[in-house]
């Protein structure tokens, strides 16, 4: 039972069962871009994720966050349908982008992961593309050859990345010349290429020093106008100079979620207490 | 700094332990290279001789007579490697790929067990399989029978390197391509293929190579020729069946002219070994870059 249908199938009736419903309740719900409805995954028959209900709300930075191996980085793979291609990957319940199902039957995993584009944890630039087949790489694969169309959406999106003032010179270099931060942002350049709606981002600066995190945090400030954007992190001032809700998991399970002010100053649950004061984790 | 300085007796002994080790290993590799060199001198040594360009532009000769050369040979092998590699090449990258990028798929994992199956087949029983296939068919032997041979032969080495040289893509790249909204098949042929082309072309180069040398799935099929084949249907010449041919013949001229195709045999495989680690050097500069 999730958020949605208690709201539709009567509200005081159900929350006996449920205690997580009001987990989360500064979040306005009818805003919310992308909702997850006890959503469960694993690989073979271990349980990475026992049953998460969160919901995202449009244009605005939600942090995942949580110490090593409580499922974040499962999760966040889940919203664009990343990680069933993990062979003895497994995932139920649901993913509703704009209040439709992700994981419906007859749903093309292939135009979610269009409107969901996302940021991994190391560069993975394209090493045989120039930077500027990097960046139109997601067009050039899906069959445009306009060339005009091709150089505006490259400039757009490096522009957009923060990269542009740093490359226009040298669009024919190979994308894996570039500094590991360059590269980062010649990923987000990548993904915002082919204008999806969510951006999400898997620890998108763990690999990188702090000007280039510096640089991917102001760009996310940036992006934050336009899309709806999940950021998985283990930085807690990661999480708490970006974002504006925040989620802590742990052990595959949602503890808690709010705002992300709220959340850091005045935790509500022990365990999110213990681990932003940095007993645990 | 005393502290770190070994005692005399225990640096001395690791100073002689070393230098006994580097010259055991240093030992193995000379006896290793000692049956290339004398074999690589040996073929130049008497080869050498012979090689002219009439030699490489004649047809062969009656034993005794003068003037012969390797033409049709030359001729023979090109053709019935090239079209070998017309036929294995497709196949061979084709499977190479679905064994790499399928590999959930059962029909996937079964062929690629008969693959390696017919990688190991004595090339000899290729031989004998085509024969009764092709050669009893048409009644005739030919560079067609040939190159079918060879092509059974070429397609599971292509296969297989295809495949490994795939595998070596990082995960990470396919899920950034998938993650663009690209569909698998286009990830493969846009992405994986083209991160690893460098493996491909490698693994095209040892087969052509490997092909080249073949003799005994020949004899069956292609028999060998002193003429210039008019068509593909016809009784065809080799390298490696000339070699055969006149290296256990009774006659002098015949042999020392064995020992000249020989050459051009051993030339032709270096010439290909030269260009596989050409592109084998291409490829490891993708990888580190990359990392």
């Amino acid at each position: 039972m999730t958020i949605m249908e208690m709201q539709k199938g009567g509200y005081g009736r159900q929350v006996e069962e449920k205690v997580e419903v009001d987990i989360s309740p500064e979040l306005d719900r009818g805003a919310a871009k992308l909702e997850t409805r006890n959503l469960k995954a694993g690989f073979g028959t271990s349980e990475v994720l026992k049953g998460i209900s969160l919901s995202f709300k449009e244009k605005s930075i939600t942090a995942i966050m949580g110490p090593s191996g409580c499922g974040k980085t499962t999760f966040i793979r889940c919203l664009n349908r990343i990680h069933e291609l993990t062979p003895g990957a497994t995932v139920s319940g649901e993913v509703l982008l704009d209040g439709e199902d992700i994981y419906a039957p007859n749903v093309d995993s292939v135009a979610v992961r269009r409107k969901i584009g996302m940021i991994f944890q190391k560069p993975n630039p394209f090493p045989m593309m120039s930077v500027y087949d990097n960046a139109a790489a997601g067009l050039k694969l899906n069959g445009v050859r306009d060339r005009k169309v091709l150089d505006e959406v490259v400039e757009r999106s490096l522009k957009m990345a923060f990269l542009w003032d740093e490359v226009k010179g040298e669009l024919k270099k190979s994308g894996a010349a570039l500094s590991g931060g360059q590269q980062q942002r010649l990923c987000i350049a990548r993904a915002l290429a082919v204008q999806p709606e969510v951006l999400l981002m898997d620890e998108p600066a763990s690999a990188l020093d702090p000007t280039a995190t510096a640089k991917i945090e102001e760009a996310m400030a940036e992006l934050k106008k336009d899309y709806t954007i999940v950021i998985v992190t283990h930085n807690l001032q990661q999480a708490a100079r970006v974002s504006d809700y925040t989620a802590f998991l742990y052990l595959g399970e949602l503890i808690e979620y709010g705002v992300t002010d709220r959340l850091f100053e005045n935790p509500r649950e022990q365990l999110t207490e213990r681990y932003i004061t940095g007993k645990f984790g | 700094m005393e502290k770190l300085k070994l005692p005399t007796g225990v640096a001395r002994r690791r100073r002689v332990v070393n230098l006994i080790f580097t010259a055991l290993v240093f030992l193995a590799v000379l006896l290793a290279m000692v049956p290339l060199i004398l074999i690589l001198g040996e073929v130049v040594a008497r080869g050498a001789p012979v090689i002219s360009w009439k030699f490489l532009t004649s047809l062969p000769t009656p034993p005794e007579i003068a003037g012969g050369g390797i033409a049709n040979a030359l001729l023979g092998t090109f053709t019935m490697v090239g079209i070998a590699t017309l036929i294995s090449v497709p196949l061979g990258v084709g499977a190479g790929i679905f064994f790499s990028e399928w590999p959930e798929s059962r029909l996937s994992f079964l062929s690629s067990f008969l693959n390696d199956v017919l990688a190991e087949f004595p090339s000899i029983v290729i031989g004998i399989f085509v024969y009764i296939v092709v050669v009893l068919t048409t009644k005739t032997f030919s560079a067609l029978a040939g190159a079918l041979a060879l092509a059974i032969i070429m397609t599971p080495i292509i296969a297989r390197t295809t495949e490994e040289s795939l595998k070596l893509v990082p995960r990470t790249l396919r899920e950034g391509s998938m993650a663009l909204g690209v569909s698998r098949a286009r990830t493969v042929t846009g992405v994986v293929i083209s991160t690893g082309r460098a493996g491909l072309a490698t693994g095209i180069l040892l087969a052509i190579a490997r092909a080249a040398g073949e003799t005994a799935p020949l004899i069956l099929t292609a028999l060998g020729s002193t003429y210039y084949a008019s068509g593909l249907m016809q009784p065809t010449a080799a390298l490696s069946l000339l070699i055969y041919t006149y290296a256990i013949s009774p006659f002098r001229d015949w042999q020392a002219d064995a020992w000249g195709a020989a050459l051009i045999l051993v030339l032709l495989m270096l010439a290909i070994n030269l260009l596989t680690k050409l592109t084998i050097g291409r490829k490891f500069a993708a990888v580190r870059a990359e990392i």
